[in-house]
């Protein structure tokens, strides 16, 4: 979390000065990469280097301009966070349903869960020929092998999260009455709410890395695409530009994903920025 | 009236936690349970609460059985046990539902400044200490006017002023309806402050070792010298419990010393 995020968050004024990170921290991460690319920029400007493996900062940055106003950037990013997003979607919800299913009933655990921990050892990419004899070349092949990076986190995350609730708090719910119905909807989602919001999040971040996956073996357009033309023109600047281009989206995303769900997670006692 | 009939539980692992348990309370009678550690106390309240099932006897309430939660009986537990993410007057509340915002509404408000807390209905209950958590837990086990009312220890995580306090907070919340109380405590002076009747329990199996009545009028002053006889009698009554217990404790670490 950096340091805006504290400040603007509401119990910010509750907490103690020194639980928060300072100021100057934040920018000091920023010291060593701008360091560093300044570096290389001047080593090879004044030819003491060869930037044609590793082009410098400002090709690096033409490059991507260049991308980004013939509309190419945009058409690579559009088709890959589109693939992201399906797969994600896809994902994401198959593991919620499957992760509470198992989570919540010992009969579906004991049935599903030793199938499905025995497919989670295996390497998602070795699905990749199955998946593109099923689905063929095209979308459905990429957006399945995203949905299968994406299940197996958000399936563990919501299963054990779902077993490790309080039953304290369970005894309350029934205390209280509440139909099967209510129990989950007014206890256990809640409860589990904040572990849930990690999963999605680690699953996101394995959805991009599935997607580069999938577009390097085979797409014609994303930016994994773009990472394989840039290596067969031997372009290494389109490369960086890709990877540039990939950090700058999953991050967007997942701050995307941590801004939709704060609200929901406000009253949360999290004391881990004083540790 | 709530009845206990031969009341026996033993749990799955043979733990004979209570062993022919019968009295009764009248409606509107404060009863504490004290005693030593592991006789049975909390097991007796999660029974009443219907929390669990007993192996043998039964309890009613004015003639129903109890095998589950009812919701004319309210728990207050040893912790808080808030739900963190609702606000106070969402906890409060949580047992309103079946009313409109509004009556829920005028409720709740009215709950609050009973236990002292009006104002705090937006708060979280990360921002309240301890004893006003408790507070919270108190409002949102009256506010749907339980006519029995069970309390695990609700007071024992507190410093003794908050309890002091507490105990007088509970009083005024019970004058308005007189539910009857069980709680379990392991403080006689709290027992002699807030009960009719007190239970002296004795461990291995879980039994009634004693039953006390408090003859003294409410508001009862701790400091008069009928509190200190009270609380004396109850003491020495728990005391005799212990000290019958011990030959028994003995023999049995005799006879497992025998084993070998």
């Amino acid at each position: 979390m950096s340091a805006l995020e504290i400040e603007t968050s509401s119990e910010a004024k509750e907490r103690p000065a020194a639980s928060r990170t300072p100021r100057g921290l934040g920018i000091a991460g920023l010291l060593l990469p701008i360091a560093l690319a300044a570096l290389w920029e001047f080593l090879v400007g004044a030819g003491l280097a060869n930037g044609r493996l590793m082009p410098p900062p400002s090709v690096v940055g033409k490059t991507l301009w260049r991308l980004a106003v013939s509309g190419d950037l945009l058409t690579h990013a559009t088709a890959t966070l589109w693939r992201v997003a399906a797969g994600f979607g896809l994902g994401a919800a198959v593991g919620t349903v499957l992760g509470a299913l198992t989570g919540a009933l010992p009969v579906a655990r004991g049935l599903l869960d030793p199938t499905l921990q025995a497919l989670r050892s295996i390497p998602s990419i070795a699905w990749v020929p199955l998946f593109i004899l099923w689905f063929g070349i095209f979308e459905a092949s990429k957006v399945a092998l995203i949905a299968v990076g994406v299940f197996f986190p958000v399936y563990l995350g919501v299963a054990a999260a779902i077993l490790s609730i309080d039953r304290k708090i369970i005894e309350v719910g029934r205390v209280f009455r509440l139909s099967r119905f209510a129990m989950v909807r007014r206890v256990l989602l809640p409860a589990i709410l904040p572990a849930w919001i990690v999963a999605l999040r680690s699953g996101l971040g394995l959805g991009f890395m599935f997607v580069v996956a999938a577009e390097i073996m085979g797409a014609s357009e994303g930016l994994g695409y773009l990472l394989v033309d840039g290596q067969q023109l031997g372009r290494p600047d389109t490369i960086i530009a890709a990877i540039i281009a990939f950090a700058v989206l999953g991050k967007l995303a997942d701050g995307l994903l941590i801004a939709i769900t704060r609200p929901f997670l406000a009253w949360q006692d999290l004391g881990r920025d004083k540790l | 009236m709530l009845s206990f009939d031969s009341l026996s539980k033993t749990y799955a692992d043979g733990t004979h936690a209570l062993s022919a348990i019968t009295t009764k309370v009248a409606p509107g009678e404060i009863l504490a349970l004290v005693g030593g550690s592991g006789c049975g106390k909390t097991t007796l309240l999660r029974l009443v609460a219907g929390l669990d099932q007993p192996s043998a006897g039964k309890i009613a309430l004015n003639g129903d059985v109890i095998l589950e939660p009812r919701a004319d009986v309210g728990v207050i537990f040893q912790e808080p046990r808030l739900f963190p993410w609702l606000s106070v007057a969402e906890n409060v509340a949580f047992g309103l539902s079946h009313l409109s915002a509004f009556e829920r509404e005028g409720l709740v408000t009215n709950a609050l400044v009973r236990v002292g807390l009006a104002g705090y209905e937006k708060r979280w209950p990360r921002e309240l200490s301890g004893g006003q958590q408790q507070r919270v837990a108190i409002a949102r086990a009256l506010i749907t006017r339980p006519k029995l009312l069970l309390m695990d220890e609700p007071f024992s995580a507190l410093d003794a002023t908050t309890r002091a306090s507490l105990h007088g907070h509970l009083l005024s919340l019970w004058e308005e309806s007189r539910p009857t109380v069980v709680m379990v405590t392991h403080d006689v002076e709290e027992a002699v402050t807030l009960a009719d009747r007190i239970i002296v329990m004795q461990p291995r199996p879980g039994r009634i070792f004693d039953e006390l009545d408090n003859p003294l009028a409410r508001p009862r002053d701790r400091l008069s010298p009928t509190f200190e006889a009270a609380k004396r009698e109850v003491l020495r009554s728990l005391d005799r419990s212990l000290r019958d217990e011990e030959p028994q404790q003995s023999k049995a670490a005799e006879t497992a010393g025998m084993w070998w």
